[in-house]
C-alpha cells in the first residue's frame, strides 16, 4: 500500500515550499490547522493573515491585495470559500481577472463525520459558471503540489478544490508532468474508458483493474483541469473507446460530468454514464461507509462502465 | 482655505456635476443622487489630496481610490475626465454598448479605476486588501474609499471594518456619504445603520463627522486622517442627495433615475448659471 496524504496537507506544504516567492500572501478565516496554511504561517508569518470567520471579506480583501502586486492564497472550507463567499469571487475577484487563488479544502462527501453542512459538493457547478475562473481538483500530493505550482505561474483567478481525508499517492514525483489544462491517460485502453477526478481517480484505477478480470479494457484518464476542460483528450476518448464513465465526488449537477457531457454532445456524441452524490446531500459517517452508501466506489463505476458498454452496443447496432 | 481656492474647487465641482447630468440623460439611466451627493469629495481627493498622475495610472506607489458605492460611477467618471484619465467626450457614452464606461466602476476597461465596484461593501474590503499590501510593502502610499450610508447595511461592511481596525491600517481613509436615502427611502426608515458615528468608534476608528460639501472641513479630515499613527480614518460626511440640482436635492426620487431631455436642460441651465456666477466675482 503506497503511502497516504491528503492534498489539503500537500497545499500546506506547497505553499511553504514555493513561499519564498515575496509576492505570496495567504489569507485565512480562522482554519489554518484545518485548510494547513499554517505551515506557511510557520515559515513565513508576516505574509500570513488571519481574516477571522468572514470568508465574504476575506475574498474581497484578497481581491484588493492582488491589484498590487500580489499572489494571493485565500484559504477556507470548500463550503464557506465556493458558497458562503459565492458572490464576492464572482465579483471582486472573477469579473475583474485578479490573480487570487482559493485553496478550498474539505470539498465533497469525504469530510466525513462533520456531516452535510461541511461536505460541499456543489462547488465545481457553482465555480465552473463564473467567466475567468481556472478550477483544478488534484488527485493525490504529488499533484497538488503541482497545481499550487502551475496556480502561482498563472496570472489568474484559480480555484483548488482539496481533500480533508488521507489518499494514496497514485503519481511518481519524480516522472510526473503536470500540464495545465491536460487531462492524464493513467491507463490504456479501448472498450470504455472511466474519466475521474480528485479520490475517484484512486478508485477508477481499481475500477481498471476489476474490470480487466473480466476481459474488458478501460481507459483510464485524469481531468486535474476541470476548467478549462481538455475536449481533446476527451473527444479523442470518445471516437476511440465509443463509452464514456465520469466519476466525481461531486452532486449529479454541473461538475466533471456535465463538463465531459457539454465536450461530447458537441464534439462527438456517445454514450456517458455518471458515478456521483446524485441530487442530494451529504451525512454523517466514516468516509468509507459514506463512499458505499452513495455509490461511491470501484464496483460502481464497473457497474457504470458496463451500462456505458451495453449503450455502446444498442448505439452501434 | 482662501476664497480663490474654494472657488477653484467649486468650478471643478460643478463641471463633474454638469458630466453626471449629461451622462446620465445620455443613458437614460444610471444615479444621480449619490453621484452629486459625494462629487465634493471627489473633487478633493483627485485635485487636492491623492498622489495620482493621469499620464500613469497604474504607478505602484500612487494613492488608491475604491468607489465602494458603485452604483455612483458618474461621479467618478466626470472626475477621472476632468482629471485628465481619459477624454470628456466619453462621458455622453455612459453605459452605450460601444463605450468602455461600464454602469459600474470597471477597472480593466476605465482609465483610473482601481477596483471594479458595484456590490455593495466589496469595494471597501478590495481598500482594506490594497491598505494592508502597502503595510505588508512598507509603502507611503494611502488608500480612500467612499461607502454609501445605506450601504452600510452590508454585514460585510463591519467584517471589513473590523479587519481594518485590527490591522492597525492607518493608510487607509474611507469616507460615508451620510445623505440620508437610499433606493427605497430614507436610511432610518429602511434599515437604520445609526448611529453611524458610534458604529465605527466602536469598531476602532478614527470618526470625524463634517460638512460634505465643505471643501476646507474635508481637507482637514484627511489630513486629520493621515496623522493617524494606528487607526484606520472614518470621515462620515454629511452631505445632500442630489446637491447642486435644485430639483434633486433631498429626493429620494432621483436615487437611480435620469433626467429626462426637459430635466437635464433644466439643470444645466442651474449650473451653467452657478458657474457663471463664480467666473463673474
Amino acid at each position: 500500500m503506497s503511502k497516504k496524504i491528503a492534498t489539503r496537507q500537500a497545499y500546506g506544504d506547497a505553499l511553504a515550499e514555493f513561499g519564498s516567492d515575496e509576492r505570496i500572501v495567504v489569507l485565512d478565516a480562522d482554519l489554518s490547522k484545518s485548510t494547513k496554511t499554517d505551515v506557511f504561517k510557520a515559515k513565513y508569518p508576516e505574509r500570513h493573515f488571519n481574516m477571522g470567520i468572514a470568508e465574504g471579506n476575506m475574498m474581497a480583501v484578497a481581491a484588493g491585495l492582488s491589484t498590487c502586486g500580489k499572489i494571493v492564497f485565500a484559504s477556507s472550507f470548500a463550503i464557506f470559500a465556493s458558497e458562503r463567499a459565492c458572490e464576492q469571487i464572482r465579483n471582486s475577484i472573477c469579473y475583474p481577472k485578479l490573480n487570487v487563488k482559493i485553496g478550498a479544502t474539505h470539498a465533497g462527501i469525504s469530510v466525513g463525520e462533520d456531516g452535510a453542512s461541511h461536505q460541499c459538493s456543489e462547488d465545481i457547478g457553482v465555480m465552473r459558471s463564473m467567466p475567468n475562473m481556472t478550477i483544478i481538483c488534484p488527485a493525490d500530493a504529488v499533484e497538488t503540489r503541482a497545481a499550487v505550482k502551475a496556480a502561482i505561474e498563472l496570472n489568474g483567478p484559480v480555484y483548488l478544490r482539496l481533500g480533508r481525508l488521507n489518499v494514496p499517492v497514485i503519481y511518481d514525483e519524480a516522472n510526473y508532468k503536470f500540464e495545465l489544462g491536460k487531462g492524464v491517460t493513467l491507463r490504456e485502453g479501448n472498450d470504455v474508458t472511466i474519466i475521474s477526478t480528485g479520490l475517484m481517480t484512486e478508485m477508477a484505477l481499481n475500477a481498471h483493474e476489476l474490470l480487466k478480470n473480466e476481459g474488458i479494457e478501460a481507459r483510464v484518464i485524469n481531468i486535474h483541469t476541470i476548467k478549462p476542460i481538455d475536449k481533446e483528450i476527451i473527444t479523442k476518448a470518445a471516437k476511440e473507446t465509443g463509452a464514456l464513465v465520469v466519476a466525481e465526488e461531486h452532486v449529479a449537477y454541473g461538475g466533471l460530468g456535465s463538463a465531459v457531457a457539454e465536450v461530447v454532445v458537441d464534439n462527438y456524441p456517445v454514450p456517458v454514464k455518471m458515478v456521483n452524490m446524485g441530487d442530494r446531500f451529504g451525512k454523517s459517517g466514516v468516509p468509507s461507509e459514506l463512499f458505499k452508501m452513495y455509490g461511491l466506489t470501484p464496483e460502481n463505476i464497473v457497474s457504470k462502465a458496463k451500462e456505458a458498454l451495453e449503450a455502446k452496443k444498442k448505439c452501434c447496432k | 482655505m482662501d476664497k480663490c481656492k474654494t472657488d477653484e474647487f467649486k468650478k471643478i465641482a460643478y463641471r463633474i456635476r454638469k458630466h453626471i447630468i449629461e451622462g446620465t440623460f445620455n443613458a437614460g439611466s444610471g444615479h444621480p443622487g449619490g453621484s452629486l451627493s459625494c462629487t465634493d469629495i471627489l473633487t478633493v481627493l483627485y485635485f487636492h489630496s491623492m498622489n495620482i498622475d493621469p499620464k500613469n495610472p497604474k504607478a505602484p506607489d500612487r494613492d488608491r481610490f475604491v468607489l465602494s458605492k458603485g452604483h455612483c460611477a458618474p461621479a467618478l467618471y466626470g472626475t477621472l475626465a476632468e482629471r485628465g484619465f481619459f477624454p470628456k467626450e466619453e462621458i455622453v457614452k455612459l453605459r452605450r454598448i460601444d463605450s468602455y464606461l461600464e454602469g459600474h466602476p470597471c477597472m480593466k476597461s476605465v482609465p483610473g479605476v482601481d477596483m471594479s465596484t458595484g456590490s455593495l461593501a466589496q469595494g471597501f474590503s478590495a481598500s482594506v486588501g490594497m491598505a494592508l499590501a502597502g503595510k505588508i510593502d512598507k509603502k507611503d502610499y494611502h488608500v480612500y474609499t467612499i461607502l454609501g450610508d445605506g450601504e452600510l447595511e452590508e454585514g460585510q461592511v463591519w467584517e471589513a471594518a473590523m479587519a481594518a481596525a485590527h490591522f492597525k491600517l492607518n493608510n487607509l481613509i474611507a469616507f460615508v456619504d451620510h445623505n440620508g436615502m437610499q433606493i427605497d427611502g430614507y436610511i432610518t426608515e429602511v434599515m437604520s445603520p445609526e448611529p453611524v458615528v458610534g458604529k465605527f468608534k466602536a469598531f476602532g476608528w478614527n470618526v470625524i463627522n463634517i460638512d460634505g460639501h465643505d471643501y476646507e472641513q474635508i481637507i482637514d479630515a484627511i489630513e486629520q486622517g493621515k496623522m493617524q499613527k494606528d487607526k484606520p480614518t472614518m470621515i462620515v460626511a454629511e452631505t445632500i442627495k442630489g446637491k447642486g440640482v435644485s430639483f434633486m436635492e433631498g429626493q429620494v426620487g432621483w436615487h437611480g433615475k435620469a433626467p429626462d431631455k426637459e430635466q437635464r436642460d433644466k439643470a444645466i441651465a442651474e449650473l451653467d448659471e452657478f458657474l457663471a456666477g463664480l467666473e463673474v466675482e
